[in-house]
């Protein structure tokens, strides 16, 4: 049906209807710059001055170390100054700087506890000027979401949102629903054999869970460089020849 | 001078000493102790100094009352939490006061009548909320600032010790020494509030709002607050300078102050910030009855120059954002040292690689060696794991963390770290073969070998989520 309209149609339409839901871009978009990826996110890349919820898969999954580092990996890429909200004592900087993201760039504010992660990145969210706040929580409701995003679309600063947990419960309470713009998950894959001793740059598998105005995807990509962009490998699902990539980086 | 006999007013330690104590006349010193040196009593002097003591007093707290002859009131209620809490306030008063070759002794309590007993009387000198009729029960009378007319008359009937004075029957006390001891006792165990004038300080930027009706309705008082402010900033724009600290003393109807006072991290006269700043104090402000006068005073002042930011010739690129309003903020909110940059140490083991400095320090440009390889979560206390098989100097093939196994599908290492023997003694004899460790479904981890190489150590896992 959407094939017979012209597209121009249906690019009118989908203005209309981001208008209408007020989730018009508000200060640009944030591009992979990776076509398979951007493509199929709404906008061409990571809406900036919104929400967005990062969570992780895999075993180590409760650490959130990947989406940690894949959250540097996009504030590598933006300037300013950014806000991180920890909620426990076990981040790395060395890790986030090998990314791009340099250690002058982050202020850290730790606490123990969700109730007051959010208020301190509402605050974040609410200084005009700052690149991002980035804020590890565990539960989200509907409501503090809404708060965040509204307060995130009013000042252009992008929130990113670390979903951690510590037990089976905290997991299911970080799978409920939220007003972010897009959720992202991060899972490990195995990377590809070097043939020798060593290790590839690691492997993941990004899936785009949810985005408004989008549908879910799922990539197999490679880690963040040292200038944070990661690299397609192959869309899963998608066994074309040129998904199997060459000259690949060593990475370490 | 004491119906025109010459009395000692007081004495130094070495009299002390020699049995030598205040009240003693002159005549009756200098015949035990031929030589001894006796000065005037200047006690006009005194009181000057006390009070130039009380006026310094006031980095601890807004509300400071000079007690003449010889104490200092100090209401630390709304502002311990910038000395980091009560005892560490305490400990720095005692060590400055030392410092300064003042003899003093300090003790905080919740009410001024017992802080005053126990820092001359007692034996601790920090009484926990609620203690009061506690710490003071075991004190003699003197320790109620009585005159040494009643303490005498109390000392005649055999009372002595406070406690004995709480037994007695209330109106037959009354009735015999007057109200004065009722009140006293009654001001130390907190049953009778007692108000402490609080000490102006001369020449610094103060505000003030005075109320035909008491107020105590919390956005009436962020009102006040929102005036107070915006008269101080005025000031503060007048004299070029910002506050890097504002007391703000509200007065109740019963006369007692109450006071909150804000740190801020770099000198600011901007009204809005510094009104939400002082609102989000507002919780240590108990109205009672009502407040009928309010003041705000920016007791440490800092130069501040204005910086032109829009306009021609004005690069927008060079125009730095001024995050300190946020990191004030979060700061009061969270404690300042949970607001933090991390900033790059030279040191061999990762756990010592990372400080945390200052949240408004500049631009340093320091990174962390870029080649090496780090995970994004790294253990506090590294988890022990169970390795399966194993040559020596080589990577595990199979590991058991949390319950689970894991099969290694490939590794990377070792790198090889020494302790810093320089640092510690216990770091001699350390060393750890760190591998990172990649599993059959992708997960790395980041595990280390300690003991010697060639023989079975332990294994430990110290980190995940690797870039």
């Amino acid at each position: 049906m959407a094939q017979a309209s012209p597209p121009t149609a249906i690019a009118d339409l989908r203005r209309y209807l981001e208008r209408s839901v007020g989730c018009e871009p508000a200060a640009g978009t944030l591009p992979f710059g990776q076509p398979a990826i951007d493509v199929e996110t709404p906008g061409g890349g990571l809406a900036l001055g919104h929400v967005h919820e990062i969570s992780e898969g895999g075993f180590a999954a409760e650490y959130a170390g990947l989406a940690a580092i894949f959250a540097a990996g996009i504030l590598a890429r933006v300037s300013g100054p950014v806000l991180w909200c920890l909620r426990g004592r076990d981040l790395f900087a060395p890790a986030l700087s090998r990314v791009g993201l340099s250690a002058d760039r982050v202020i850290f504010c730790e606490t123990w506890k969700d109730r007051d992660v959010l208020p301190a990145m509402e605050e974040g969210l609410h200084t005009r000027g700052l690149a991002a706040v980035v804020g590890e929580l565990t539960k989200l409701s509907l409501t503090a979401s809404r708060r965040l995003q509204l307060a995130a679309g009013a000042s252009g600063v992008t929130g990113l949102i670390i979903r951690r947990w510590r037990n089976a419960n905290e997991r299911e309470d970080s799978e409920a629903p939220s007003a972010s713009s897009t959720r992202w998950r991060v899972s490990p894959s195995p990377s590809p054999n070097t043939g020798f001793d060593g290790l590839y740059r690691q492997h993941w598998h990004l899936e785009l869970l949810r985005a408004r105005g989008g549908e879910p995807h799922s990539w197999i990509v490679e880690a963040c460089d040292a200038a944070g962009s990661i690299r397609h490998v192959s869309t899963v699902g998608d066994r074309s020849p040129a998904a199997d990539g060459q000259n690949r980086a060593l990475a370490g | 001078m004491e119906r025109q006999r010459r009395v000692l007013a007081s004495v130094d330690e070495a009299a002390a000493k020699l049995g030598l104590e205040p009240g003693m006349t002159v005549t009756h010193a200098q015949s035990l102790i031929p030589d001894l040196t006796v000065v005037d009593a200047t006690p006009s002097k005194d009181e000057a100094a006390l009070l130039r003591l009380a006026l310094w007093a006031i980095m601890y707290s807004p509300v400071v009352t000079p007690d003449y002859p010889d104490g200092l009131f100090i209401d630390v209620a709304g502002s311990a939490h910038l000395f980091h809490g009560e005892a560490a306030l305490l400990a720095d008063l005692t060590t400055r006061m030392a410092h300064a070759g003042i003899t003093a002794r300090a003790a905080i309590a919740d009410t001024p009548g017992c802080a005053w007993a126990m820092a001359r009387y007692g034996q601790a000198s920090m009484v926990p909320p609620g203690g009061a009729s506690q710490a003071i029960a075991s004190l003699p009378v003197a320790a109620l600032r009585l005159t040494t007319a009643t303490i005498k008359s109390l000392h005649e009937v055999g009372i002595e010790r406070v406690a004995q004075l709480a037994s007695k029957p209330r109106a037959s006390l009354s009735l015999r020494f007057g109200g004065e001891v009722l009140l006293r006792f009654d001001q130390a165990i907190g049953s009778v509030n007692e108000a402490l004038p609080s000490l102006i300080p001369p020449e610094v930027p103060r505000a003030e709002l005075k109320f035909a009706e008491p107020i105590g309705d919390p956005e009436d008082l962020k009102r006040v607050i929102d005036k107070l402010t915006n008269d101080l900033c005025g000031q503060l724009q007048v004299r070029g300078v910002g506050a890097r600290r504002l007391d703000l003393v509200f007065l109740r109807v019963d006369n007692i102050a109450q006071g909150a006072r804000i740190g801020l991290s770099r000198p600011h006269r901007e009204p809005r910030h510094l009104a939400k700043m002082l609102c989000e104090r507002l919780v240590v402000i108990d109205p009672g009855f009502g407040i009928e006068t309010a003041s705000l005073t920016a007791s440490w002042i800092e130069a501040l120059t204005e910086r032109q930011t829009i306009g021609r010739h004005v690069s927008a690129d060079s125009a730095e954002v001024d995050v300190s309003e946020l990191v004030d903020t979060l700061s009061m909110r969270l404690g300042q040292n949970n607001v933090f940059k991390f900033s790059p140490v030279e040191s061999a083991l990762p756990e010592r690689a990372v400080k945390r400095v200052s949240a408004l320090k500049g631009i340093s440009g320091a990174e962390w060696p870029p080649h090496l390889p780090r995970p994004a979560r790294l253990f506090v206390h590294p988890e022990k794991i169970d390795v399966i098989a194993e040559m020596p100097d080589h990577p595990p093939r199979m590991f058991r963390w949390r319950n689970r196994q894991h099969r290694v599908a490939k590794a990377d290492g070792p790198e090889r770290m020494h302790g810093e023997w320089w640092v510690s003694q216990a770091d001699e004899k350390l060393l750890r073969d760190y591998y990172r460790l990649e599993t059959a479904d992708g997960t790395r981890y980041w595990v280390f070998h300690n003991g010697p190489p060639g023989e079975a150590g332990t294994w430990w896992l110290h980190g995940v989520g690797e870039a």
